[in-house]
């Protein structure tokens, strides 16, 4: 049954993982951390399972319609009558399926970098710090209340920061976690406007209320936001367009993409984790829990939510053609699921058929987190291996790491959408929404899954197939002497691809829509043709290209040059952000503000000072020393005051 | 036979002020500038009496205030002049310009 | 509770540190008393929500009124309400931090305790105080004792900086002296006393001549834009404990009385000029985090972002609604606290590096993993991480700014907002070259904190971590003083 404290343990357990091994894990548990902390997340994982399973199959439908459950709420900080942060747990379709998801995929990095991490010498920090964040993804998606996400919104940022910085040493690592941080900082602000906005509207920060408000029509807060408006648009349309830009953050979306690259200087498992499957579908899941309000009263935001995650999906997959670093290669593919995803929401309507968008959106986001993380950890066990994360030093290694390679492949077969593999399914769903509203975007999702077959092929040929290795030269020759990494590398690889290869016979509608009620996944052949055309063709053409040592690929480079250099070089985003920060925040605002501040406003401080004592060094003659004089002045003054008082004191 | 009156008294004390504060100013001896106070001094003294004398004839006011000023200006001298031998002792001279440690 | 207690302690153990012979008894005492005023602090803080839990509505509580000067109607009034309380147990908090810090301090250690408790003493009696008379008399007890620590115990331009501080802090309770004698001479009763001219009209005139001055002296403490000028010098060229002292008490004086005596006792000019303390806010919070980022110097850094962050509480009194009050004073508890250890810990760096160029750091995560761990608490706390204080208070401050529906004031906190991420722009800048990246060859060998360090630094931690985790016991305790204040502007916004 409902039970808050089982569901309140799940974040817990993990937090108590952190707290213990932040606190003392350099001392005490410097070499069972590990273990420490994979049992912890191995109980959160069998409660998070219980749950949803609790959820979905004995209380969660009430009358035929999935309800939401508030079974424990907490007053944290009270701001007026009415509006306050509250800690609670707030249980739903999507809720119960992120549990499952995050504590999923988190136990499976934990497993994994048993091996991976081992000898490292911060053993017990680094799980203290998938502590912290496990701790915080969850508290996330179980929030019932817009702060509080916005709180755990944070924790997970910075745990993000601190797990990508965890090489501390490396400047490329210290660049990258400033830069993820810094860039879903400035998103975040947007978040916090926006919650402002519809805390001010809704008089209300608790999400059940907030959407009931801002969703009846004719309420007094709806329309009231809806009426107020500032350059022409509404109040309630700038406060969703605002939350969207947060989500954009923190999902990487066009044009905040940027900091995701960058982030794969992190540990490849917390690649897997934070920065394929969970934290950065964080936006989606944001977009999701708001959707009633962007669907019913929002539409031109969820206009715009449907735009960039199309747009981020096209460019983020043109560039992956293009990267060489294999986890580069894997961050800009989860930049274009992760567009699947936002556009799918943002074609979606609310309830229904048309809420097909939704539940696409969600299942693909399930199914992504498997076989993105089955990736990020087969290209782990081949950096574990190679020991570089660069494509030119690979190749034929599917000799060398037979369980990788399998898997590996699967991923690939399910991130191209070839059936039965669990990608096909979600990608399917997404299409035939995409069909049913917009045209534009269906053709932009149909090319994108087309490339998206060719560059996770290119991967998957380049490091498997391809020239034959000659490790000794580049692994110094000790690569043969560990493998593959073992049972606890094994381990999770098998059972994430398990997930892969199986998630999409999971009937999804039936337990995640838009308003819960609940819907068929029909099955529509002629959707599914279309896309596997195009996958498989991509698979073709990668397989044309790069199975053998050929100089094919360099040939087409060189004929589309311009194409080619600026989607190596990402489009120049980096370029024009780096331009506005440095040159414009940098040299224009913060080099005058502190030049101003030490000549202007100091300059005005001491000149007050200086003043005082030039005056008084023009003045300090008259205290000569000498009696005399003195005695003169007084005379002086005397006879003046005498002639004052004698003449004009009448 | 010509008796003074008061303006003639108020003359010779004006006169006495005046010599006494020139002499303050222009003289550089401490002893000498010294003597110009008691001479200023005494003019006040000469005033006290002349006012006592000719407008207040029945009162003793004046009087009273001039042996008062005759008895501060003897201590006054005693402790100038007390200052200024220690002025001497540590200057070797009473020259009022040398005695100017108290500026600025 | 009898409140004159916790002013005689600090007295007390002043007083008695004098006549101390050696440096390990001065150390001992010094902590002891420290050790007492936290004791206390805590104390007042139980007694108090037992006092108010069982139904006492009273707006200050344990009062105490002694006649000190009848003629002129000074009287000696001390009482708290929940303001006071969460200001007393900052200064308990950062006393007995700042005595730690200073442990292995070797010139005069006497003169050095003996100023810093008699900075607590000021302090103390200046949060107690409801007799404007004897508030300001604290007041400028706590200013001495800045000077003379810059002075002597200081570092870089010391004189100057001590100067500097010491004349603008004067300067500012000249201020407050002569908006204290308006207020004084023209209220019909002739009377000092807090309470007593809370309940009286003023006229309007008299007050759009009084906050200006009352607001602008107490606003110098508290480096109200433009007149923060002291505060990068002083704090960087003051000793460790001093910059503590400085920034998380002796800055709390202005907001407090700027709280306190200007907007609760001249509701009327605080309404005629809110727009104008709106503005100064602003540009102080972001101009003060622009100039950080040009700051290479960590405590001219934590100096500028001390500007910034205490803008945040002019800005939440200057908003006029309960809920931004409220947020100011958490914003003057969190601050006090954060800033306190962050001058902290550079204080240990410097130690150990002999430089604070951020520029000549780097990777010492490595070589002291407990101070650098604190770097990043600080820093994250600065920066405004949920679980931190900071949080806390700047949402709080956001959320009463936004309570006003017109443009002026939304844009005002739209900019406000922005400094989120300017700050988090060069916190991590910060953190980043000290603590990441390689490091440098002849730092290889440092130590980690030391016990006294350790202590101070948790007991500061603990505080900030209180105060994130459990906002609302805060809340509760400060909300209750707001919501009066707040009566006194009729027409509430």
């Amino acid at each position: 049954m409902l039970n808050a404290t089982t569901i309140a343990l799940i974040p817990l357990l993990p937090l108590a993982g952190f707290l213990v091994l932040g606190l003392f894990g350099r001392k005490y548990f410097k070499n069972s951390s590990g273990i420490i902390a994979t049992i912890l997340l191995l109980a959160a994982t069998i409660l998070a399972i219980y749950t949803a399973y609790g959820y979905f199959f004995e209380y969660g439908k009430v009358n035929g319609v999935y309800e939401k459950f508030i079974p424990l709420k907490y007053t944290w900080l009270q701001f007026s009558e009415g509006v306050s942060i509250d800690m609670g747990i707030m249980l739903d379709p999507i809720t119960c399926m992120m549990l499952v998801v995050i504590t999923f995929v988190s136990l499976m990095v934990h497993i994994y970098s048993l091996t991976y991490m081992k000898g490292e010498e911060r053993f017990a920090t680094y799980y203290s710090f998938l502590g912290l964040f496990t701790f915080s993804m969850l508290a996330l998606v179980i929030s019932s209340n817009v702060f509080q996400i916005y709180i755990f919104w944070e924790l997970v940022g910075v745990s993000s920061f601190l797990l990508i910085g965890f090489y501390y040493d490396k400047p490329s690592a210290v660049a990258a976690c400033k830069k993820a941080f810094i860039v879903t900082r400035f998103a975040d602000l947007g978040f916090l406007i926006g919650i402002l906005i519809l805390s001010f509207y809704s008089g209300t920060l608790d999400f059940s209320a907030l959407i009931q408000r801002l969703t009846t029509p004719g309420s007094a807060e709806l329309s009231a936001a809806l009426s107020s408006s500032f350059m022409g648009i509404s109040a309630l349309t700038w406060a969703m367009v605002l939350v969207f830009i947060g989500a954009a953050g923190k999902s990487a979306m066009f044009p905040l993409q940027i900091w995701l690259p960058d982030a794969m200087e992190g540990p490849t498992p917390v690649s897997a984790l934070i920065h394929a499957a969970t934290m950065v579908v964080a936006g989606v899941f944001l977009v999701a829990r708001l959707f009633p309000v962007f669907a019913l009263s929002a539409p031109d935001a969820l206009r715009l939510v449907a735009y960039v995650g199309a747009i981020s999906a096209l460019l983020a997959a043109i560039i992956a053609c293009t990267q060489t670093d294999i986890k580069r290669v894997l961050a800009f593919s989860t930049i274009s699921q992760i567009g699947y995803m936002m556009f799918a929401l943002g074609v979606s309507k609310y309830g229904g058929e048309g809420g097909l968008g939704y539940t696409a959106s969600m299942f693909h986001l399930f199914t992504h987190a498997m076989f993105k993380a089955l990736l990020f950890l087969g290209a782990g066990s081949v950096i574990h291996f190679i020991h570089s994360n660069e494509m030119k030093d690979m190749g034929g290694l599917r000799k060398y790491l037979p369980v990788t390679h399998i898997t590996f492949l699967i991923a690939c077969l399910a991130i191209a959408g070839i059936p039965p593999f669990a990608g096909f399914f979600s990608k399917e769903e997404i299409l035939s929404a995409a069909y049913q509203n917009n045209m534009i975007i269906y053709w932009i999702a149909l090319f994108t899954s087309g490339l998206t077959a060719f560059y996770m092929f290119r991967l998957y040929f380049g490091i498997f197939w391809n020239k034959a290795p000659s490790l000794k030269e580049r692994a110094g020759g000790e690569a043969h002497a560990h493998g593959e990494g073992g049972f606890a590398m094994m381990l999770p690889l098998i059972l994430l691809a398990t997930g892969a290869a199986a998630a999409g016979f999971i009937p999804f509608g039936n337990f995640v829509s838009s308003d819960g009620k609940g819907s068929e996944s029909a099955f529509h052949l002629q959707f599914s043709i279309a896309p596997v055309l195009f996958g498989l063709t991509g698979i073709f053409i990668a397989m044309w290209l790069y199975k053998k040592e050929n100089n094919k690929p360099d040939i087409i480079a060189a004929s589309m040059n311009g194409l080619y250099k600026s989607a190596w070089n990402k489009f120049y985003f980096d370029e024009m952000y780096l331009f506005v920060t440095k040159k414009i925040l940098f040299n224009l605002v913060a080099k005058p503000a502190a030049w101003i501040d030490k000549n202007v406003v100091d300059g005005l401080v001491n000149a007050t000072g200086n003043t005082t004592m030039f005056i008084s060094k023009k003045i300090k003659g008259i205290q000569s020393g000498k009696v005399q004089q003195y005695a003169a002045y007084f005379l002086v003054a005397a006879i003046a005051v005498a002639v004052l008082f004698i003449y004009w004191w009448k | 036979m010509f008796t003074p009156g008061l303006y003639h008294i108020l003359f010779i004390s004006t006169a006495l002020f005046f010599i006494g504060v020139f002499g303050f100013l222009t003289r550089k001896n401490l002893i000498t500038i010294l003597m110009s106070v008691e001479l200023i001094l005494n003019s006040v003294n000469l005033n006290f009496i002349a006012f006592n004398k000719y407008l207040w004839p029945d009162k003793l006011d004046g009087l009273f205030f001039t042996i008062f000023i005759i008895a501060i200006a003897a201590a006054e001298a005693a402790v100038a002049i007390a200052i200024i031998i220690n002025l001497y002792r540590s200057h070797h001279s009473i020259d009022v310009d040398n005695a100017e440690e108290m500026k600025y | 509770m009898n409140l004159t207690l916790l002013i005689l302690v600090p007295l007390i153990t002043a007083i008695a540190l004098l006549l101390m012979r050696n440096k390990q008894q001065v150390k001992w005492l010094a902590l002891t008393g420290a050790t007492v005023q936290l004791v206390l602090a805590f104390v007042l803080l139980f007694t108090y929500r037992n006092e108010v839990a069982s139904g006492n509505a009273e707006q200050f509580l344990f009062q105490q009124q002694y006649d000190w000067f009848p003629s002129w109607y000074i009287s000696f009034h001390l009482g708290v309400d929940g303001i006071s309380v969460a200001m007393i147990l900052l200064t308990a908090f950062v006393v007995i931090a700042g005595v730690l810090v200073s442990w292995n301090i070797d010139r005069m250690p006497k003169e050095f305790y003996f100023l810093l408790i008699l900075l607590s003493f000021g302090a103390y009696g200046f949060f107690l105080s409801l007799d404007l008379f004897i508030l300001f008399f604290f007041l400028e007890i706590a200013v001495i004792p800045k000077y003379l620590l810059i002075g002597i115990w200081g570092s870089g331009k010391k004189e100057y900086a001590a100067n500097k501080l010491a004349l603008m802090l004067m300067g500012g309770s000249a201020l407050v002296l002569v908006g204290l004698l308006g207020l004084y001479f023209s209220n019909p009763e002739r009377t000092f006393d807090l309470v007593k001219l809370s309940h009286l009209d003023i006229p309007v005139y008299i007050q759009k001549i009084c906050f200006p001055l009352l607001f602008v002296g107490f606003g110098v403490f508290t480096a109200l834009f433009p007149f923060h000028t002291w505060v990068p010098d002083g704090h960087s060229s003051a000793p460790t404990a001093g910059s503590m002292f400085l920034a998380g008490i002796s800055m709390k004086l202005g907001g407090y009385g700027c709280l306190r005596v200007a907007a609760y006792v001249i509701p009327e000019g605080a309404k005629e000029y809110a727009d104008i303390i709106i503005v100064l806010s602003t540009i102080a919070i972001l101009y003060g985090a622009f100039a950080t980022m040009m700051q290479k110097d960590l405590k001219y850094m934590n100096a500028y972002s001390s500007v910034s962050h205490v803008g945040f509480v002019l800005f939440g009194i200057g908003m006029l609604t309960k809920t931004a009050i409220t947020g100011a004073v958490i914003q003057m508890v969190s601050h006090g606290l954060m800033t306190a250890l962050f001058f902290a810990v550079i204080g240990m760096i410097y130690e150990r590096t002999h430089t604070r160029e951020v520029n000549e750091m780097g990777g010492l995560l490595k070589v002291m993993p407990f101070i650098t761990t604190v770097l990043f608490i600080v820093g994250l706390c600065s920066l405004g991480l949920p679980g931190l204080s900071g949080f806390v208070a700047e949402v709080t401050v956001f959320m009463g700014a936004w309570e006003h529906p017109d443009f002026f004031h939304r844009f005002a906190t739209i900019l406000a907002c922005m400094s989120i991420v300017v700050t988090a722009v060069y916190i991590l800048r910060a953190i980043s070259r000290t603590a990441m990246g390689p490091i440098k060859e002849s730092y290889s060998n440092l130590t980690d904190a030391r016990w006294n360090e350790k202590l101070a630094a948790i007991i500061l931690i603990a505080g900030i971590i209180a105060i994130g985790v459990a906002p609302f016991w805060l809340n509760n305790l400060i909300s209750p003083g707001a919501e009066i204040i707040m009566q006194k502007f009729s027409v509430a916004p």
